[in-house]
Protein backbone atom coordinates (compact mmCIF):
# COMPACT_ATOMS: atom_id res chain seq x y z
CA UNK A 1 0.00 0.00 0.00
CA UNK A 2 1.92 3.14 -0.78
CA UNK A 3 1.22 6.65 1.15
CA UNK A 4 2.04 9.86 0.11
CA UNK A 5 4.34 11.27 2.61
CA UNK A 6 5.16 14.94 2.43
CA UNK A 7 8.93 16.56 2.90
CA UNK A 8 9.94 19.35 4.69
CA UNK A 9 12.39 22.09 3.46
CA UNK A 10 14.78 21.02 5.54
CA UNK A 11 14.72 17.38 4.44
CA UNK A 12 14.62 17.96 0.56
CA UNK A 13 17.95 18.15 -0.27
CA UNK A 14 17.97 14.33 0.97
CA UNK A 15 15.29 13.61 -1.47
CA UNK A 16 16.13 15.13 -4.88
CA UNK A 17 13.79 18.14 -3.65
CA UNK A 18 10.56 16.03 -4.02
CA UNK A 19 8.01 17.66 -2.48
CA UNK A 20 5.78 14.79 -1.39
CA UNK A 21 6.92 11.05 -2.03
CA UNK A 22 5.21 8.00 -2.52
CA UNK A 23 6.06 5.12 0.47
CA UNK A 24 4.86 1.41 1.28
CA UNK A 25 4.15 0.39 4.66
CA UNK A 26 1.35 -0.36 6.73
CA UNK A 27 2.29 1.47 9.96
CA UNK A 28 4.26 4.82 10.53
CA UNK A 29 7.73 2.87 11.29
CA UNK A 30 7.56 0.66 8.12
CA UNK A 31 7.08 3.60 6.04
CA UNK A 32 10.16 5.72 7.73
CA UNK A 33 12.17 2.43 6.89
CA UNK A 34 10.91 2.69 2.79
CA UNK A 35 12.21 6.61 3.16
CA UNK A 36 14.98 5.04 4.58
CA UNK A 37 15.76 2.27 1.71
CA UNK A 38 15.09 5.56 -0.97
CA UNK A 39 17.16 8.11 0.89
CA UNK A 40 19.94 6.29 3.13
CA UNK A 41 20.40 8.22 6.38
CA UNK A 42 16.98 9.98 6.37
CA UNK A 43 15.43 7.86 9.31
CA UNK A 44 18.43 8.55 11.67
CA UNK A 45 17.57 12.44 11.00
CA UNK A 46 13.88 11.38 12.15
CA UNK A 47 14.90 9.09 14.73
CA UNK A 48 16.61 8.00 17.54
CA UNK A 49 18.74 4.88 18.27
CA UNK A 50 16.02 2.82 19.50
CA UNK A 51 13.65 4.04 16.16
CA UNK A 52 11.91 6.92 18.56
CA UNK A 53 10.81 10.09 16.43
CA UNK A 54 12.90 12.70 17.57
CA UNK A 55 11.71 15.11 20.20
CA UNK A 56 11.60 18.12 17.99
CA UNK A 57 10.29 15.80 14.79
CA UNK A 58 6.11 15.68 14.61
CA UNK A 59 4.63 13.35 12.13
CA UNK A 60 1.41 13.81 11.49
CA UNK A 61 -1.32 11.30 9.74
CA UNK A 62 -3.66 13.46 8.26
CA UNK A 63 -4.40 15.72 10.99
CA UNK A 64 -3.50 14.02 14.02
CA UNK A 65 -0.04 13.80 16.14
CA UNK A 66 0.99 10.23 15.57
CA UNK A 67 2.51 11.35 19.27
CA UNK A 68 -0.90 11.18 20.55
CA UNK A 69 -1.82 7.68 18.50
CA UNK A 70 0.50 5.44 18.75
CA UNK A 71 4.11 6.69 17.76
CA UNK A 72 5.90 4.12 15.21
CA UNK A 73 3.58 1.88 15.31
CA UNK A 74 0.62 3.67 14.38
CA UNK A 75 -1.15 1.88 11.50
CA UNK A 76 -1.78 3.76 8.30
CA UNK A 77 -4.75 3.17 6.09
CA UNK A 78 -4.83 3.55 2.23
CA UNK A 79 -5.55 7.02 1.23
CA UNK A 80 -3.90 8.53 4.65
CA UNK A 81 -1.68 11.86 4.32
CA UNK A 82 1.39 11.66 6.62
CA UNK A 83 3.05 14.72 6.80
CA UNK A 84 6.63 15.25 8.77
CA UNK A 85 7.27 19.05 9.95
CA UNK A 86 10.06 20.29 12.40
CA UNK A 87 8.30 22.13 16.00
CA UNK A 88 7.46 25.42 15.51
CA UNK A 89 7.52 28.27 18.27
CA UNK A 90 4.81 29.38 20.07
CA UNK A 91 2.73 32.75 18.63
CA UNK B 1 21.38 54.80 16.08
CA UNK B 2 24.68 54.63 13.94
CA UNK B 3 26.42 52.36 15.60
CA UNK B 4 26.29 49.49 13.82
CA UNK B 5 28.32 46.05 15.33
CA UNK B 6 27.66 42.57 15.19
CA UNK B 7 28.78 40.52 17.83
CA UNK B 8 26.61 37.58 16.14
CA UNK B 9 28.86 33.96 15.65
CA UNK B 10 25.95 31.95 13.95
CA UNK B 11 23.49 29.54 14.44
CA UNK B 12 23.93 26.48 16.44
CA UNK B 13 21.70 23.82 16.77
CA UNK B 14 20.72 23.55 20.50
CA UNK B 15 20.34 19.76 20.47
CA UNK B 16 23.24 18.35 18.58
CA UNK B 17 25.41 21.90 18.45
CA UNK B 18 26.00 21.33 14.77
CA UNK B 19 26.95 25.08 13.45
CA UNK B 20 25.54 27.29 10.86
CA UNK B 21 25.86 30.38 9.20
CA UNK B 22 23.16 33.22 9.86
CA UNK B 23 20.47 32.81 7.31
CA UNK B 24 16.35 32.49 7.72
CA UNK B 25 16.49 28.94 8.69
CA UNK B 26 15.37 27.40 12.08
CA UNK B 27 16.31 23.99 12.04
CA UNK B 28 19.09 22.02 12.16
CA UNK B 29 19.46 19.99 9.08
CA UNK B 30 20.91 16.98 10.80
CA UNK B 31 18.66 16.39 13.50
CA UNK B 32 15.64 19.02 13.76
CA UNK B 33 16.65 20.17 16.79
CA UNK B 34 16.07 24.30 17.02
CA UNK B 35 18.69 26.85 16.08
CA UNK B 36 19.79 29.17 18.00
CA UNK B 37 22.08 32.45 17.98
CA UNK B 38 25.63 32.51 19.15
CA UNK B 39 27.11 35.29 20.07
CA UNK B 40 31.00 36.77 20.92
CA UNK B 41 30.56 37.43 24.32
CA UNK B 42 34.08 38.14 25.29
CA UNK B 43 34.40 40.56 22.17
CA UNK B 44 31.02 41.80 23.77
CA UNK B 45 32.48 42.21 27.54
CA UNK B 46 35.42 44.26 25.97
CA UNK B 47 33.30 47.19 24.33
CA UNK B 48 29.60 46.68 26.28
CA UNK B 49 28.39 47.97 29.49
CA UNK B 50 26.11 49.51 31.55
CA UNK B 51 26.91 52.94 31.02
CA UNK B 52 26.63 52.29 27.45
CA UNK B 53 22.79 51.03 28.03
CA UNK B 54 21.87 53.34 30.65
CA UNK B 55 22.98 56.10 28.05
CA UNK B 56 20.68 55.10 25.66
CA UNK B 57 16.11 55.50 25.42
CA UNK B 58 14.46 53.40 27.26
CA UNK B 59 13.55 51.09 24.80
CA UNK B 60 14.61 47.19 24.91
CA UNK B 61 17.09 48.39 22.07
CA UNK B 62 19.39 49.69 24.88
CA UNK B 63 20.15 46.35 24.82
CA UNK B 64 21.26 46.19 21.04
CA UNK B 65 24.67 44.63 21.20
CA UNK B 66 22.81 40.99 22.63
CA UNK B 67 20.40 40.92 19.55
CA UNK B 68 21.03 39.07 16.55
CA UNK B 69 21.18 42.01 14.30
CA UNK B 70 23.73 43.30 11.81
CA UNK B 71 22.70 46.68 10.41
CA UNK B 72 22.27 50.07 11.57
CA UNK B 73 18.82 50.22 10.86
CA UNK B 74 16.53 49.35 13.87
CA UNK B 75 12.90 48.69 13.00
CA UNK B 76 10.99 49.15 16.37
CA UNK B 77 13.58 51.86 18.07
CA UNK B 78 10.69 52.49 20.54
CA UNK B 79 9.74 49.03 21.81
CA UNK B 80 9.74 47.65 24.96
CA UNK B 81 11.21 49.63 27.85
CA UNK B 82 7.87 48.85 30.12
CA UNK B 83 7.45 49.67 33.51
CA UNK B 84 8.57 47.18 36.43
CA UNK B 85 6.09 47.90 39.25
CA UNK B 86 6.69 48.03 42.39
CA UNK B 87 2.86 45.77 43.49
CA UNK B 88 2.58 46.12 47.35
CA UNK B 89 -1.09 46.20 47.80
CA UNK B 90 -1.37 42.62 45.27
CA UNK B 91 1.87 41.22 47.97
CA UNK B 92 -0.15 42.39 50.49
CA UNK B 93 -3.19 40.32 49.28
CA UNK B 94 -1.30 37.34 48.61
CA UNK B 95 1.21 37.57 51.90
CA UNK B 96 4.30 38.03 50.46
CA UNK B 97 7.12 40.66 51.38
CA UNK B 98 8.65 41.45 47.61
CA UNK B 99 6.22 41.49 44.38
CA UNK B 100 7.01 43.04 40.94
CA UNK B 101 4.95 43.13 37.94
CA UNK B 102 6.71 43.51 34.61
CA UNK B 103 3.93 45.44 32.67
CA UNK B 104 4.17 44.40 29.28
CA UNK B 105 0.59 44.75 28.91
CA UNK B 106 1.67 48.52 27.97
CA UNK B 107 4.01 47.69 25.01
CA UNK B 108 4.35 49.20 22.41
CA UNK B 109 2.88 49.38 19.82
CA UNK B 110 0.49 46.64 20.03
CA UNK B 111 0.49 46.46 24.01
CA UNK B 112 2.08 42.99 24.41
CA UNK B 113 5.59 41.39 24.83
CA UNK B 114 5.09 39.99 21.26
CA UNK B 115 6.35 43.55 20.21
CA UNK B 116 9.83 42.84 21.04
CA UNK B 117 10.21 39.66 19.10
CA UNK B 118 8.80 40.89 16.17
CA UNK B 119 10.75 44.24 15.84
CA UNK B 120 13.98 41.92 15.98
CA UNK B 121 12.28 39.49 13.61
CA UNK B 122 11.50 42.74 11.34
CA UNK B 123 14.63 44.02 11.79
CA UNK B 124 16.36 40.81 10.25
CA UNK B 125 14.01 40.29 7.80
CA UNK B 126 14.75 43.45 5.98
CA UNK B 127 18.52 42.71 6.12
CA UNK B 128 17.60 39.64 4.53
CA UNK B 129 15.63 41.60 2.02
CA UNK B 130 12.27 40.31 2.49
CA UNK B 131 9.33 41.75 1.16
CA UNK B 132 6.15 39.76 3.21
CA UNK B 133 6.36 38.78 6.78
CA UNK B 134 3.56 36.97 8.25
CA UNK B 135 3.17 34.69 11.35
CA UNK B 136 0.65 31.71 12.63
CA UNK B 137 -1.06 33.14 16.06
CA UNK B 138 -2.68 33.22 18.80
CA UNK B 139 -3.16 36.67 18.47
CA UNK B 140 -0.65 38.69 20.00
CA UNK B 141 1.42 38.37 17.34
CA UNK B 142 -0.65 38.73 14.87
CA UNK B 143 -1.36 42.12 16.02
CA UNK B 144 2.51 42.97 16.36
CA UNK B 145 3.26 41.85 13.31
CA UNK B 146 0.48 43.52 11.42
CA UNK B 147 1.07 46.81 13.12
CA UNK B 148 4.98 46.87 12.85
CA UNK B 149 4.88 45.40 9.42
CA UNK B 150 2.39 47.60 7.83
CA UNK B 151 5.02 50.72 9.49
CA UNK B 152 7.72 49.70 8.37
CA UNK B 153 6.51 48.79 4.71
CA UNK B 154 5.87 45.27 4.48
CA UNK B 155 3.41 42.95 2.99
CA UNK B 156 1.88 41.50 5.53
CA UNK B 157 0.30 37.38 5.94
CA UNK B 158 -0.80 36.31 8.82
CA UNK B 159 -3.24 33.39 9.97
CA UNK B 160 -4.10 32.86 13.09
CA UNK B 161 -7.30 29.78 14.51
CA UNK B 162 -10.57 31.44 12.68
CA UNK B 163 -12.30 31.80 16.16
CA UNK B 164 -9.82 34.04 18.26
CA UNK B 165 -11.31 36.85 20.25
CA UNK B 166 -12.88 40.04 18.20
CA UNK B 167 -10.35 42.25 19.92
CA UNK B 168 -7.57 40.21 18.39
CA UNK B 169 -8.91 39.98 15.03
CA UNK B 170 -10.05 43.37 14.64
CA UNK B 171 -6.03 44.79 16.25
CA UNK B 172 -4.89 42.72 13.13
CA UNK B 173 -7.41 43.89 10.28
CA UNK B 174 -7.65 47.52 11.27
CA UNK B 175 -3.88 48.24 10.44
CA UNK B 176 -4.87 46.72 6.76
CA UNK B 177 -2.58 43.18 7.29
CA UNK B 178 -3.68 40.40 5.32
CA UNK B 179 -5.32 38.15 7.85
CA UNK B 180 -6.23 34.89 7.01
CA UNK B 181 -8.53 32.61 9.67
CA UNK B 182 -8.00 28.84 9.57
CA UNK B 183 -10.38 25.93 10.73
CA UNK B 184 -8.80 24.38 13.42
CA UNK B 185 -6.20 25.25 16.67
CA UNK B 186 -3.03 26.72 16.80
CA UNK B 187 -1.37 23.93 16.24
CA UNK B 188 -3.06 22.67 13.13
CA UNK B 189 -2.82 27.19 12.06
CA UNK B 190 0.95 26.37 12.93
CA UNK B 191 1.30 23.47 10.99
CA UNK B 192 0.15 25.25 7.75
CA UNK B 193 2.41 28.55 8.59
CA UNK B 194 5.48 25.86 8.32
CA UNK B 195 3.72 24.90 5.00
CA UNK B 196 3.83 28.23 3.81
CA UNK B 197 7.04 29.35 4.84
CA UNK B 198 8.31 26.36 2.82
CA UNK B 199 6.20 26.59 0.00
CA UNK B 200 6.84 30.87 -0.49
CA UNK B 201 9.75 32.85 0.44
CA UNK B 202 8.19 35.07 2.74
CA UNK B 203 9.66 35.81 6.39
CA UNK B 204 7.11 33.75 8.35
CA UNK B 205 8.65 35.72 12.04
CA UNK B 206 8.12 32.36 14.11
CA UNK B 207 9.02 29.79 11.37
CA UNK B 208 11.91 30.57 9.63
CA UNK B 209 12.93 33.67 11.76
CA UNK B 210 12.20 31.95 14.77
CA UNK B 211 16.28 32.26 16.14
CA UNK B 212 16.03 36.10 15.55
CA UNK B 213 12.72 36.34 16.86
CA UNK B 214 13.38 34.59 20.36
CA UNK B 215 15.83 36.25 21.19
CA UNK B 216 13.75 39.60 21.36
CA UNK B 217 12.18 38.07 24.53
CA UNK B 218 15.35 38.63 26.32
CA UNK B 219 15.04 41.88 26.79
CA UNK B 220 12.72 41.14 29.09
CA UNK B 221 14.74 39.81 31.43
CA UNK B 222 17.49 42.38 30.61
CA UNK B 223 15.28 44.95 31.31
CA UNK B 224 14.14 43.17 34.85
CA UNK B 225 17.52 43.19 36.00
CA UNK B 226 18.17 46.60 34.79
CA UNK B 227 15.40 47.93 36.71
CA UNK B 228 15.83 45.58 39.88
CA UNK B 229 18.86 47.98 40.17
CA UNK B 230 20.99 45.79 38.69
CA UNK B 231 20.02 42.04 40.06
CA UNK B 232 18.74 38.97 39.11
CA UNK B 233 15.49 38.75 41.20
CA UNK B 234 14.89 35.18 43.38
CA UNK B 235 11.74 34.24 41.48
CA UNK B 236 10.21 34.75 37.95
CA UNK B 237 6.83 33.84 37.31
CA UNK B 238 5.74 33.41 33.68
CA UNK B 239 3.24 32.04 31.74
CA UNK B 240 3.89 29.27 29.35
CA UNK B 241 2.30 28.95 25.57
CA UNK B 242 5.52 28.07 23.41
CA UNK B 243 7.92 27.82 26.25
CA UNK B 244 9.94 30.07 24.56
CA UNK B 245 9.79 33.12 26.90
CA UNK B 246 10.43 32.05 30.37
CA UNK B 247 13.45 30.45 28.50
CA UNK B 248 14.62 33.62 27.26
CA UNK B 249 14.25 35.49 30.45
CA UNK B 250 16.75 33.02 31.68
CA UNK B 251 19.41 33.67 29.33
CA UNK B 252 19.20 37.26 29.72
CA UNK B 253 19.91 36.86 33.44
CA UNK B 254 22.89 34.42 32.09
CA UNK B 255 24.02 36.88 29.41
CA UNK B 256 23.95 39.91 31.73
CA UNK B 257 25.76 37.85 34.65
CA UNK B 258 28.32 36.55 32.18
CA UNK B 259 29.23 40.61 31.05
CA UNK B 260 29.60 41.25 34.59
CA UNK B 261 26.36 43.33 34.48
CA UNK B 262 24.68 41.60 37.48
CA UNK B 263 26.16 39.06 39.79
CA UNK B 264 25.44 35.06 39.18
CA UNK B 265 22.53 34.57 41.46
CA UNK B 266 20.27 32.03 41.18
CA UNK B 267 16.68 32.94 39.77
CA UNK B 268 14.11 29.84 40.16
CA UNK B 269 11.73 30.39 37.16
CA UNK B 270 8.32 28.81 37.98
CA UNK B 271 5.81 28.70 34.94
CA UNK B 272 2.05 28.65 34.70
CA UNK B 273 -0.32 27.37 32.09
CA UNK B 274 -3.88 26.93 32.06
CA UNK B 275 -5.52 23.89 33.34
CA UNK B 276 -6.71 23.15 29.85
CA UNK B 277 -3.52 23.16 28.49
CA UNK B 278 -0.99 22.16 30.34
CA UNK B 279 1.76 19.85 28.69
CA UNK B 280 4.74 21.59 29.76
CA UNK B 281 3.44 21.43 33.49
CA UNK B 282 2.48 18.05 33.31
CA UNK B 283 6.22 17.22 31.72
CA UNK B 284 7.45 19.03 35.09
CA UNK B 285 4.80 17.51 37.30
CA UNK B 286 5.37 14.19 35.87
CA UNK B 287 9.09 14.31 35.90
CA UNK B 288 10.01 13.41 32.46
CA UNK B 289 10.04 16.45 31.52
CA UNK B 290 9.01 14.80 28.06
CA UNK B 291 6.22 17.41 25.98
CA UNK B 292 2.99 14.93 25.40
CA UNK B 293 0.49 16.88 22.94
CA UNK B 294 -2.48 18.02 24.21
CA UNK B 295 -5.67 19.48 22.07
CA UNK B 296 -6.50 22.83 23.75
CA UNK B 297 -9.37 23.91 25.72
CA UNK B 298 -9.03 27.02 27.86
CA UNK B 299 -9.79 30.87 28.10
CA UNK B 300 -6.30 31.71 27.97
CA UNK B 301 -6.26 31.77 23.90
CA UNK B 302 -2.86 33.51 24.05
CA UNK B 303 -1.80 30.14 25.48
CA UNK B 304 -3.66 27.61 23.60
CA UNK B 305 -0.11 25.50 22.19
CA UNK B 306 -1.02 22.48 22.92
CA UNK B 307 2.49 20.98 21.41
CA UNK B 308 5.28 24.01 22.81
CA UNK B 309 8.17 23.85 20.37
CA UNK B 310 10.38 25.08 23.52
CA UNK B 311 8.52 22.80 26.00
CA UNK B 312 11.04 20.71 26.51
CA UNK B 313 13.55 23.78 27.69
CA UNK B 314 10.76 25.42 29.56
CA UNK B 315 10.21 22.10 31.72
CA UNK B 316 14.26 21.39 31.85
CA UNK B 317 14.71 25.16 33.30
CA UNK B 318 12.10 25.03 35.96
CA UNK B 319 13.37 21.80 37.42
CA UNK B 320 17.04 22.80 36.69
CA UNK B 321 16.25 26.13 38.54
CA UNK B 322 14.08 24.90 41.16
CA UNK B 323 11.19 26.36 40.40
CA UNK B 324 7.94 25.28 40.37
CA UNK B 325 5.16 24.62 37.41
CA UNK B 326 1.38 24.85 38.26
CA UNK B 327 -1.82 25.17 36.03
CA UNK B 328 -4.87 27.54 36.77
CA UNK B 329 -8.69 26.91 35.75
CA UNK B 330 -10.77 29.15 33.70
CA UNK B 331 -12.24 30.31 36.80
CA UNK B 332 -9.18 30.74 38.85
CA UNK B 333 -7.67 32.64 35.77
CA UNK B 334 -10.91 35.07 36.05
CA UNK B 335 -10.01 35.47 39.46
CA UNK B 336 -6.30 36.35 38.80
CA UNK B 337 -7.12 39.13 35.91
CA UNK B 338 -9.53 40.54 38.69
CA UNK B 339 -6.96 40.88 41.67
CA UNK B 340 -4.77 42.24 39.51
CA UNK B 341 -6.87 44.88 38.59
CA UNK B 342 -8.36 45.30 42.07
CA UNK B 343 -5.06 45.53 43.42
CA UNK B 344 -2.47 47.51 41.24
CA UNK B 345 -4.48 49.25 38.64
CA UNK B 346 -3.13 46.81 36.09
CA UNK B 347 -5.86 45.05 33.57
CA UNK B 348 -3.93 42.13 31.77
CA UNK B 349 -5.12 39.49 29.39
CA UNK B 350 -6.33 35.78 30.13
CA UNK B 351 -2.34 34.65 30.48
CA UNK B 352 -1.96 37.03 33.02
CA UNK B 353 -4.94 36.02 35.01
CA UNK B 354 -2.97 32.58 34.78
CA UNK B 355 0.36 34.11 35.78
CA UNK B 356 -1.24 35.47 38.99
CA UNK B 357 -3.44 32.80 39.33
CA UNK B 358 -0.52 30.05 39.46
CA UNK B 359 1.47 32.57 41.50
CA UNK B 360 -1.10 32.77 44.06
CA UNK B 361 -1.41 29.10 44.53
CA UNK B 362 1.80 28.59 44.71
CA UNK B 363 2.43 31.07 47.57
CA UNK B 364 -1.03 29.58 49.52
CA UNK B 365 0.77 26.01 48.91
CA UNK B 366 3.98 27.37 50.15
CA UNK B 367 6.07 26.50 47.16
CA UNK B 368 6.93 29.71 45.98
CA UNK B 369 8.36 32.28 48.84
CA UNK B 370 6.71 34.57 50.72
CA UNK B 371 10.10 36.54 51.81
CA UNK B 372 12.14 36.39 48.67
CA UNK B 373 11.73 39.16 46.04
CA UNK B 374 9.21 37.44 43.19
CA UNK B 375 8.38 39.14 39.56
CA UNK B 376 5.49 38.44 38.17
CA UNK B 377 5.79 38.58 34.10
CA UNK B 378 2.55 40.16 32.67
CA UNK B 379 2.62 39.52 28.65
CA UNK B 380 -0.73 41.18 27.48
CA UNK B 381 -3.57 43.65 27.84
CA UNK B 382 -6.96 42.78 29.23
CA UNK B 383 -8.67 45.11 26.27
CA UNK B 384 -7.64 42.48 24.25
CA UNK B 385 -9.76 39.70 26.37
CA UNK B 386 -12.37 41.56 27.17
CA UNK B 387 -14.75 38.09 26.68
CA UNK B 388 -13.50 36.10 29.65
CA UNK B 389 -14.75 39.13 31.97
CA UNK B 390 -18.14 40.79 30.16
CA UNK B 391 -20.24 38.18 32.47
CA UNK B 392 -18.70 39.19 35.48
CA UNK B 393 -17.69 42.58 35.53
CA UNK B 394 -20.10 44.60 33.67
CA UNK B 395 -22.24 45.52 36.68
CA UNK B 396 -22.98 49.09 37.58
CA UNK B 397 -25.85 51.10 38.32
CA UNK B 398 -27.84 53.42 35.79
CA UNK B 399 -29.68 56.25 37.14
CA UNK B 400 -31.59 58.92 36.25
CA UNK B 401 -29.40 62.25 35.52
CA UNK B 402 -30.75 64.05 39.49
CA UNK B 403 -29.15 64.13 42.46
CA UNK B 404 -31.31 62.55 44.32
CA UNK B 405 -31.18 59.55 42.69
CA UNK B 406 -27.45 59.50 42.76
CA UNK B 407 -27.63 59.69 46.85
CA UNK B 408 -30.05 56.76 47.05
CA UNK B 409 -27.95 54.48 44.60
CA UNK B 410 -24.94 55.46 47.32
CA UNK B 411 -26.99 54.35 50.13
CA UNK B 412 -27.70 51.47 48.14
CA UNK B 413 -24.07 50.90 48.01
CA UNK B 414 -23.18 51.32 51.09
CA UNK B 415 -25.33 48.75 52.36
CA UNK B 416 -24.29 46.39 50.17
CA UNK B 417 -20.41 47.16 50.52
CA UNK B 418 -21.39 46.91 54.29
CA UNK B 419 -22.83 43.19 54.17
CA UNK B 420 -20.29 42.39 51.93
CA UNK B 421 -17.68 43.33 54.41
CA UNK B 422 -19.47 41.32 57.68
CA UNK B 423 -19.74 38.04 55.07
CA UNK B 424 -16.57 38.76 54.49
CA UNK B 425 -15.48 39.15 58.14
CA UNK B 426 -17.53 35.47 58.86
CA UNK B 427 -15.55 33.72 56.20
CA UNK B 428 -12.10 35.21 57.50
CA UNK B 429 -13.40 33.57 60.69
CA UNK B 430 -14.19 30.29 59.53
CA UNK B 431 -10.64 30.43 58.61
CA UNK B 432 -10.78 31.15 54.76
CA UNK B 433 -7.96 33.30 53.34
CA UNK B 434 -8.27 36.23 51.38
CA UNK B 435 -10.58 35.82 48.34
CA UNK B 436 -11.72 37.95 45.28
CA UNK B 437 -15.60 37.92 45.41
CA UNK B 438 -17.95 38.92 43.28
CA UNK B 439 -19.52 42.34 43.15
CA UNK B 440 -22.61 41.99 45.34
CA UNK B 441 -25.43 43.71 43.13
CA UNK B 442 -28.05 44.90 44.61
CA UNK B 443 -31.34 44.32 42.67
CA UNK B 444 -31.51 47.53 41.34
CA UNK B 445 -28.07 47.46 39.68
CA UNK B 446 -28.14 46.33 35.76
CA UNK B 447 -26.09 43.78 34.37
CA UNK B 448 -25.02 45.28 30.86
CA UNK B 449 -25.90 43.77 27.94
CA UNK B 450 -24.04 45.10 26.00
CA UNK B 451 -20.45 42.88 25.69
CA UNK B 452 -18.29 46.19 24.51
CA UNK B 453 -18.99 48.49 28.09
CA UNK B 454 -15.50 47.86 30.10
CA UNK B 455 -15.82 46.81 33.42
CA UNK B 456 -17.74 49.36 35.94
CA UNK B 457 -14.78 51.58 37.29
CA UNK B 458 -16.37 50.86 40.73
CA UNK B 459 -15.95 47.24 40.87
CA UNK B 460 -14.19 45.54 43.82
CA UNK B 461 -14.56 48.43 46.26
CA UNK B 462 -15.29 47.96 50.18
CA UNK B 463 -16.87 50.86 50.16
CA UNK B 464 -17.58 54.37 48.76
CA UNK B 465 -16.20 57.77 49.42
CA UNK B 466 -17.64 59.51 52.81
CA UNK B 467 -19.64 61.85 51.64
Amino acid sequence: MAIQVRIPSVLRRQTEGAETVSLEGATIGEILMSLETRYEGLKGKLCGPQGEIRRFVNIYINDNDVRLLGGPTTKVSEGDEVTIIPAVAGG
Amino acid sequence: MAEAMSFVKGLKCKECGAEQPVAPRAICEDCFGPLEVTYDYAALARTFDRDRVTARPRSMWRFRELLPVDGERILGEEVGGTPLVRADRLAARLGVRELYVKNDAVNFPTLSFKDRVVSVALTKAREFGMTTVGCASTGNLANAVAAQGVRHGFETCILVPEDLEAAKILGTTVFGARLVGVKGDYDQVNRLCSQIADRFGWGIVNVNLRPFYGEGSKTVGYEIAEQLGWKAPANVVCCMAGGSLITKIAKGFGELAELGFIDKSPTAFHGAQATGCNPIVTAVKDGSGEIRPVKARTIARSLAIGNPADGYYAARLIRDSGGQAEDASDTEIVDGIRLLAETEGIFTETAGGVTVAVAKKLIEQGRLSRTEPIVLVITGNGLKTMEALTSTAAVYPVIEPRLEAFEKTMARADAAAAAKSAAAAGATEAGAGPTISAFAAPSSFVTSSNSAVPPAPNHGRTSWPSR
